[in-house]
């Protein structure tokens, strides 16, 4: 089985440690993984405001460097439903061989445990990506009249000592949004705060989530507001690097 | 009437100044979404409904003509008189015409969308009609001279102490008495007397319905009731996309509508109008306003589906927290966001972009419309007729060239990751991303890349 590694821009920049996270998670369960050095940006940002071609330019080049692999496997899961529902039809062998991390362990691997046990006795407050949610089925939108399912909370029972809880409005946007962020930079980090006291107010000490954006943002939120709860990929989680 | 030149980030920055008020009106409309959620999950069948309602209203906008055909015949068979109106000046004649041929010189009115967007009351008003919007709501913003701030709840905008001054000011009640029920009262004390001195009513149109030729109206204060029923002429003004074909199809409608709407189980009133009253008269005028244009686009024509109930509003996280008035077309929300982009999308590219894509409206929508995606594609509209702001084409644009280059990409990257930590404090924070509320990331000493290049890449 050959895997590549997808890793989003803003992940290789700014939150290397969640790359190298999805790594060895990998690895630990024996594959060989490879990171093909010509990627560059999977378009998203391009397709979102409005550049179709040059979004469609970028599919293009991703579906070329990622030709070789069986599977193409990412910690970012907004990247991972651009690719997977908003490239051109003619890339749709692309579309289908493209994975989230947890996606691929639970649907691929169909793993029942870590590669090294994990216990982390701490309360966790879960952030339900509205792509991961809503584009790609990660768990139920709140919006839906439909049997209550959540991947993160499934593969979080894989983790010792570790309890799960979630912020009243369950699923609300953080406020991230992409170009959003700084095209409505207002409206963006009031829902950061908003989403953050909700966090907060379960008691959590971490935030856990599947999409590094997402994470980033609320952590600049709590940052500069100085609240005690730290954002926390589940990647980092699942390799027992939960840093507490 | 409303102020088109608005951009969405400025008007939400001037909402969100007030963040006390902003957070009052994120948990009052949130209050509606959760009441909507209950009676959701009361209804196993929720989901099948939506997908009914969906194909309903699909298979009827694939042969509208045929159906607006049909309803135009058997409407005049019961002895209403049907209008039709190719844009809103149109329509606008046509009100006045049938008012000034009477002699009316004061309309009633019940919740109509539709009159805002032919802006009905200015063009009556300068021709020396006057109108009286009779919903409590919109009744309110009439006072106020506004606008709607949302297409069900027009006034949610307003705290009752708001609106205590302004009914002691305009309708002479007690000062300093905020009490909801008090100030309803006296509302409908005053509306009551236009009621009966009013020579005509005028009502929106919730559906019509091809095989009976009639109208149905659903209102929660019975005010179209009292509109329709006391003065003798009704006119009834609609879109051209308020038909279904069949009366049997009704239900599905009804019950999504209030509970998607208010989180109600059904609306107070849903009045059933067919003929005339007796010694009375019935128009409908069926306006087209650029329908059938949207209808035409294949990207956007599943917006027509819409039954205007509001619960993409006040599911929006953004719409939340910033209002109505941060959007510039009459018609706010993700819902607004598309039509008011189809209809110039030069003047409303900013509502375009007033969404993260979180997708919830399209969750929330009872008859399924891809909302998040229309928006999206409505970008691709701006991008095309160059209706973006300068910095963020370039912005893009610069973008494009960088994937192209993967040594490139990775210098940037690292520009931005080494330049920012020594940057002084003061000019660091002067980035589009950093705001109070919210700091830049740490920035890591090593990118991935660079880390994989160390300690993975085989010789
Ligand atoms: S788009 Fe859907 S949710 Fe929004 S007002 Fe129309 S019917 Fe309601």
């Amino acid at each position: 089985m050959k895997i590549g590694l997808f890793v989003p821009c803003h992940v290789n920049e700014l939150a290397p440690e969640v790359a190298i996270a999805t790594l060895e998670l990998l690895e630990g369960y024996g594959l060989t993984v490879d990171y093909p050095l010509a990627q560059t940006c999977c378009g998203q940002p391009q397709f979102n405001n409005g550049d179709l071609k040059g979004a469609d330019r970028a599919a293009g080049r991703f579906a070329e460097v990622f030709a070789g692999y069986d599977y193409i496997v990412s910690p970012g899961t907004s990247c991972v439903s651009h690719v997977g529902a908003h490239t051109p039809d003619a890339l749709s062998k692309t579309r289908s061989r493209v994975y989230e991390l947890v996606e691929f362990l639970q649907d691929v691997l169909k793993v029942e445990r870590l590669p090294k046990p994990v216990y982390f006795p701490h309360k966790v407050s879960l952030h339900q990506s509205c792509h991961g949610l809503r584009l790609r089925a990660h768990a139920t939108p709140s919006e839906r009249m439909l049997p209550y399912q959540s991947r993160l909370e499934r593969i979080l029972a894989l983790v010792d000592g570790v309890s799960v809880v979630y912020p009243q409005r369950r699923d609300e946007c953080c406020g991230f949004g992409g170009s959003f962020c700084v095209d409505e930079p207002e409206v963006s980090v009031a829902m950061g705060e908003d989403r953050v006291d909700g966090h907060a107010a379960t008691g959590a000490e971490f935030i856990v989530g599947a999409e590094p954006s997402c994470l980033m943002h609320m952590g600049g939120v709590i940052r500069a507001q100085d609240k005690a709860i730290r954002p926390l990929h589940i990647a980092l989680l699942l390799t027992g690097r939960g840093g507490a | 009437m409303k102020d088109d030149s608005i951009r969405h980030p400025a008007a939400a920055r001037e909402f969100l100044a007030d963040r006390e008020r902003a957070r009052w009106h994120d948990s009052a409309i949130w209050w509606v979404r959760q009441k909507r959620d209950a009676q959701m999950a009361q209804l196993p069948e929720w989901e099948t409904l939506r997908t009914m309602a969906e194909q309903i209203k699909a298979h009827t906008l694939s042969r509208l003509d045929e159906y607006l055909e049909a309803f135009e015949r058997k409407a005049e068979e019961n002895g209403v008189v049907v209008h039709w109106a190719a844009d809103a000046d149109e329509h606008n004649r046509i009100v006045h015409g049938l008012l000034a041929e009477r002699g009316v010189n004061k309309l009633v009115k019940s919740k109509s969308m539709l009159t805002e967007e032919c802006g009905l009351n200015p063009y009556l008003e300068a021709r020396g009609v006057e109108v009286i919007d009779t919903d409590l709501g919109e009744r309110i913003v009439q006072l106020r001279h506004e606008a709607p701030s949302h297409i069900v709840m027009p006034a949610i905008h307003l705290k009752k102490q708001q609106i205590s001054e302004l009914f002691e000011r305009e309708l002479g009640t007690e000062p300093g008495n905020f009490d909801p029920t008090y100030l309803t009262h006296a509302a409908r004390a005053n509306l009551r007397e236009h009621f009966l001195s009013a020579g005509a009513g005028l009502t929106g149109v919730n559906f019509a319905i091809a095989e009976t030729g009639g109208l149905v109206v659903c209102t929660n204060e019975g005010n179209a009731d009292l509109g329709s029923a006391l003065p003798p002429l009704h006119i009834a003004c609609m879109g051209l996309e308020k038909l279904i074909p069949r009366l049997e199809h009704l239900g599905v409608f009804t019950r999504l509508l209030a509970r998607s709407a208010i989180g109600s189980p059904t609306t107070t009133y849903t009045s059933h109008f067919h003929k005339p009253r007796p010694g009375g008269e019935l128009h409908v005028v069926i306006v087209d306003n650029g329908r059938s244009e949207i209808l035409g686009r294949e990207d956007f024509y599943q917006s027509l589906r819409c039954i205007r109930c509001g619960a993409c509003m006040n599911t929006c996280p953004v719409y939340r927290r910033s209002s109505g008035y941060s959007y510039s077309y009459i018609i706010p929300g993700p819902i607004g966001s598309t039509l008011g982009p189809s209809r110039d999308i030069r003047k409303h590219a900013s509502m375009a972009f007033a969404c993260t894509t979180c997708a919830s409206c399209d969750n929330v929508c009872p008859v399924r419309i891809p909302l998040s995606e229309q928006l999206v594609a409505q970008r691709a509209r701006a991008w095309q007729t160059g209706a973006l702001p300068a910095g963020k084409r370039a912005a893009i644009g610069a973008l494009g060239v960088l994937t192209r280059h993967p040594a490139l990409f990775a210098l940037a990257g690292k520009t931005l990751r080494k330049v920012f930590p020594i940057l002084p404090a003061g000019l660091a924070q002067d980035n589009p991303y950093s705001r109070p509320g919210r700091a830049l990331p740490e920035m890591p000493a090593q990118s991935f890349r660079e880390w994989w290049l160390q300690n993975r890449k085989k010789p």
